[in-house]
């Protein structure tokens, strides 16, 4: 296609430059050219008559009003080849490993999302060793799940253990806004687990400019999907996705969008949609599951809240543990009722104890808890904290099941639980007898 | 009405905004274009605005990429419309009424520029004509009628067509497609018009009432919480707002399965796709108790999830109510389930700040209440001209940021709908589902039960909650033994009978015989004399009752041991009472 080159620059900004230019595509891919020759990639984000706006893969710091503008005359796509695993890639698809540049096919990114008649009903269950989830919220194939979680907390710690303790055929990582130590915990876990191989890493890191964050998803999700085409299981890893639509606040900010909640763009809803929604499990071919990371402090900002209306659930992490309210997996019914026979029971019993020994602990800062009974959920509460909510504890989802049951026999007599006779038979564990749970000191 | 068609050219882009000079012609707002682009695909756009210089703005249904300043646009003349005729129910669809499973023969993804055929026009219907040759007719007069699924399908002169025809053709018994013509009128000047079984009505107009008549009778739902304390009637409309992870979702495919409406009609609007695809793969194999045929007989989807272009999402709410406008004028009891309205008034948000608009409340446009009403007006009972009746009812669910019921869309929609139930994250957190708020819910609409039990109900509830946060700051000793018994009789009550397990196959529906049994049960329940002392003993009480209730909700009606179990209960209250007059 023929190639135009402009140099009518109108304005500069931080991420954002316009131009006057004629047949200029929208979304079409461009290059600044630096009067010394250097370029930096660039995309038509808007027309307006001869007024083109494109946004910088590179910012605007550096770029002059003696730049040129080069059309490149197609849009932005990424390349694809099996050569690609093991490998780091930036933001703008180009490898930063010291690798060599791959001969590859060239994909879309950012394509139409798949006819729904083409999903399957995600049946099936991923297990990750986590108790909190497989036992709680289970993750099932195709989920789209993304972990909450305050600054600090080791949620990339967790998003690393669950994509190397699983089955998954190919593993990418779509790293967002991280500090170059959380990228290279992330290339040394890969590595570690013998999972490099199996694994792509699209990385943008604080020195790079917020247009390629704002690329990592799609050129993740872009390869993902090309992979799970191929019958592949994919896992894609997002983190972090509030950082992303933080890029997206400040590039919608400049083009003069009026803001709506926050400050975010009131597109961030089917944004983020757009991107959460490949996760897919495909008729006839694999499937893609996609694990966020999306740092909140409070859980009505805006991030965390349009991202619960489209996601299957969240995991929702505080003080280290994984909380058993907060956290859901939309996707567990499917699953749940087909692991054993007790899942489903002695999962709604543990959470319905919980949250009575909830009320408690509300109740004890009046000094209004007396009774034995609220003693004892007290003590389970704690236990159940100790045993179960560690998401660095690996239990293979019989060997949690059966320690639900030893928690629930430490502390309550078999007519207080609510399950049925016949599993209180066939899973009650016998008069001090625990097959997991550790006795007490004093016991 | 022979008009040259406007044409024009793209002058600016902005997502799904086109900016439009027309070179000739004359444009209707509301009006359908197509934009051509470099490939040739045809992309459809909606006129939104028309301005000073032949400036026209165009929303459009696809995604705008590769499109450039000097695109050709072709305006078509036409407001955007849905084709009505059999063929509807089962099917799904995406906004703009392109059906998925044809679409999925072409491609595996949604390529933009693709439109198909709405209605299967290979089929051949059996038509049995009904008014004869040189009868006078109307538009919405019945010509005929087909079989369709779980119902006679009734063919009309189209609603559209105003003044008096003579019916000068009709065709004989036979099979005939949609596209064949099955009659002939003539109108006063001698011009005449051939009908087919389908026509086409535009979306954004509320087809009018033969005769409107008001929401009385109660739709069952087969969610007691609902049908006892807030329930909607046939015509009716509700709103369920809430955070998300309340169980909206649930509580929709519930409504969808279980209502006793003869149509149910799923506006999935900007929602997760999975979602519709559970409903669409899952109806087909599930059975409609009351027909004894599949589920999906009596559903039609409309699925513009939250990855399909944003403009369309409008479309497909209004799709959807044409639809089943149309269906009201079948004779039928219509329900839509909209899910969710705020995904339709955040999308009207984003075009409004693309114009840029200048913004309302949390940047939503000034008028997003006035459609909200607009759209909710488009429910209710309508009589029609043979003396029968037809009923449109709507659910909208809302998600509003933050789970703030203080936002303009869940506010407006309050203003708009009979029925509120507003679900609780609390309640949730604690499994208490269907996680309706119990107080602060409420509705217009009649109950199955009577109004007496209603209020005698809520009282109680009102008194449980109150009485739970004094136990909170005094402990259970801080309180009487009857004020405790109190207590547990409300804890009982949304135990037993509001709690529902949706997931269970007899537990999740009740349909009004067996409210009416249970209802009964729990009223002796609370009516019963009980002069236990002591928490403990109180609480070990009702936990036995709860325990021997439970088990009876999981009991078939016709199932041996379910009047067992009633007298199981019955003893259980009466012997407490008498053993503690014994002591």
């Amino acid at each position: 296609m023929l190639q135009k080159t402009y140099d009518k620059i109108d304005s500069i900004g931080r991420s954002i430059l316009s131009i006057k230019a004629k047949g200029v595509h929208n979304k079409e891919l461009a290059e600044v050219i630096y009067p010394n020759g250097d370029k930096a990639f660039a995309q038509v984000i808007a027309i307006n008559n001869e007024d083109v706006t494109l946004q910088l893969f590179s910012g605007g710091f550096g770029v002059s009003t003696n730049c040129k503008i080069r059309f490149l005359g197609k849009p932005i796509q990424v390349g694809f080849s099996d050569d690609m695993l093991g490998r780091v890639y930036s933001g703008n698809g180009k490898p930063i490993d010291g690798g060599p540049e791959l001969l590859t096919d060239m994909v879309r990114i950012a394509g139409p999302s798949i006819n729904p008649v083409k999903r399957l009903i995600p049946k099936e269950m991923i297990r990750t060793g986590v108790p909190m989830i497989d036992v709680f919220n289970t993750l099932v194939r195709s989920q789209k799940i993304p972990i909450f979680a305050k600054a600090g907390e080791p949620y990339n710690r967790l998003l690393a253990n669950i994509a190397t303790q699983t089955d998954a055929d190919v593993i990418i990582i779509g790293g967002v806004g991280l500090k170059y130590d959380e990228f290279h915990y992330f290339r040394q876990r890969i590595e570690e687990a013998g999972s490099k191989s199996k694994t792509i890493m699209f990385v943008h890191t604080h020195r790079d400019s917020i247009v390629e964050g704002l690329m990592v998803p799609d050129l993740a999700l872009a390869v993902g999907e090309k992979f799970a085409l191929q019958g592949k299981n994919v896992f894609v890893l997002l983190s972090d996705m509030t950082q992303w639509s933080d890029y997206l606040r400040q590039v919608a900010n400049a083009q003069d969008q009026i803001p709506a909640n926050q400050g975010y763009p009131g597109d961030l809803y089917s944004q983020l949609a757009s991107r959460y929604e490949k996760a897919a499990d495909i008729d006839g071919a694999g499937s893609l599951t996609i694990l966020g990371v999306t740092t909140m402090d409070d859980i009505t900002h805006p991030v965390p809240d349009n991202t619960g209306y489209i996601t299957e659930g969240q995991f929702y992490m505080k003080d280290g543990y994984l909380e058993l309210f907060g956290s859901l997996s939309r996707l567990k019914q499917q699953v749940n009722d087909t692991t054993r026979e007790d899942h489903r029971s002695i999962m709604s019993v543990m959470a319905r104890l919980l949250s009575e020994a909830e009320e408690r602990v509300k109740a004890q800062k009046f000094g209004s808890v007396k009774d034995d009974y609220s003693f004892r959920l007290l003590d389970y509460r704690k236990t159940f904290q100790k045993e179960l909510m560690d998401p660095f504890r690996y239990l293979e989802l019989e060997d949690a099941l059966d320690l639900c049951w030893d928690i629930l026999a430490r502390y309550f007599k078999k007519e207080e639980v609510g399950l049925s006779s016949k599993l209180i038979e066939s899973f009650w564990p016998k008069e001090g007898q625990y097959k997991i749970l550790k006795p007490h000191n004093n016991e | 009405m022979d008009k040259q068609q406007a044409i024009g050219k793209v002058v600016s882009v902005n997502e799904s905004l086109v900016g439009v000079i027309t070179t000739q012609g004359a444009v209707m707002n509301g009006e359908v274009a197509y934009i051509v682009i470099e490939d040739g695909k045809r992309l459809k756009s909606e006129v939104i605005d028309v301005k000073a210089g032949q400036f026209v703005y165009l929303q459009v249904f696809e995604d705008t990429s590769w499109m450039k300043a000097g695109d050709l646009v072709e305006f078509s003349g036409l407001l955007l419309t849905v084709k009505l005729g059999p063929g509807i129910l089962g099917s799904v669809t995406d906004g703009l009424q392109n059906p998925l499973y044809e679409l999925a023969k072409k491609e595996w993804f949604l390529e933009r520029g693709l439109e198909v055929e709405p209605l299967d026009n290979k089929t051949k219907w059996h038509f049995t004509p009904t008014a004869n040759k040189g009868e006078f007719v109307t538009g919405g007069d019945v010509l005929g009628a087909v079989p369709e699924k779980i119902f006679k399908h009734k063919i009309f002169v189209p609603f559209s067509l105003q003044g008096v025809f003579e019916l000068i053709e009709i065709a004989p018994e036979g099979d005939y497609t949609i596209d064949e013509t099955i009659a002939k009128i003539k109108d006063k000047t001698g011009a005449v018009q051939e009908l087919t079984m389908a026509f086409e009505w535009p979306v954004k107009m509320a087809m009018p009432f033969y005769q409107r008549s008001v929401p009385d009778k109660p739709m069952p739902t087969g969610i007691r919480i609902l049908d006892a304390l807030f329930p909607i009637a046939y015509g009716g409309t509700a709103c369920n707002p809430g955070p998300f992870g309340a169980g909206k979702t649930v509580l929709q495919h519930s409504l969808a399965k279980y209502s006793q409406a003869d149509i149910v009609i799923i506006a999935a609007c900007g929602e997760r796709a999975g979602e519709a695809v559970e409903v669409f793969k899952d109806f087909p194999k599930l059975l409609d108790p009351r027909t004894g045929k599949s589920l999906m007989d009596r559903t039609y989807i409309v699925g513009n999830t939250s990855s399909m272009p944003v403009a369309a999402r409008e479309a497909s709410v209004y799709l959807a109510t044409t639809v089943g406008e149309y269906y009201r004028k079948q004779g039928l009891n219509v329900l839509i389930l909209a899910d969710s309205t705020s995904r339709w008034a955040q999308a009207l948000r984003e075009t409004s700040g693309r114009k840029e608009e200048i913004p309302g409340p949390e940047a939503f446009p000034m008028y997003i209440s006035t459609l909200i009403s607009a759209f909710y007006d488009r429910a209710g009972v309508e009589i029609l001209k043979d003396g029968s009746s037809g009923s449109l009812s709507i659910i909208g669910t809302v998600s509003p940021a933050g789970g703030n019921f203080d936002e303009p869309v869940t506010q407006a929609t309050l203003l708009s709908t009979g029925a509120f139930w507003g679900l609780s994250r609390a309640l949730s957190d604690a499994r208490k589902y269907p996680a309706i708020d119990r107080i602060d819910s409420n509705s217009k609409y009649p109950s199955l039960l009577k109004k007496e039990e209603v209020a005698y109900l809520l009282e109680l509830l009102r008194d449980g909650k109150s009485i739970a946060s004094n136990i909170l700051l005094m402990g259970e000793k801080g309180i009487t033994d009857e004020t405790y018994i109190r207590y547990q009789k409300a804890e009982l009550l949304d135990a037993v009978f509001l709690q529902q397990n949706s997931f269970d196959e007899v537990d999740g529906v009740s349909n009004p015989n067996r409210l009416r049994i249970m209802c009964d049960m729990i009223l002796k329940i609370i009516d019963a004399p009980l002069n236990l002392k002591g928490k403990d003993k109180i609480r070990s009480h009702f936990n036995f009752v709860r325990q021997a209730f439970l088990d009876w909700n999981y009991m078939k009606i016709d199932d041996a041991n379910f009047d067992e179990q009633h007298s199981k209960l019955l003893n259980l209250i009466k012997q407490r009472a008498h053993v503690t007059e014994d002591l």
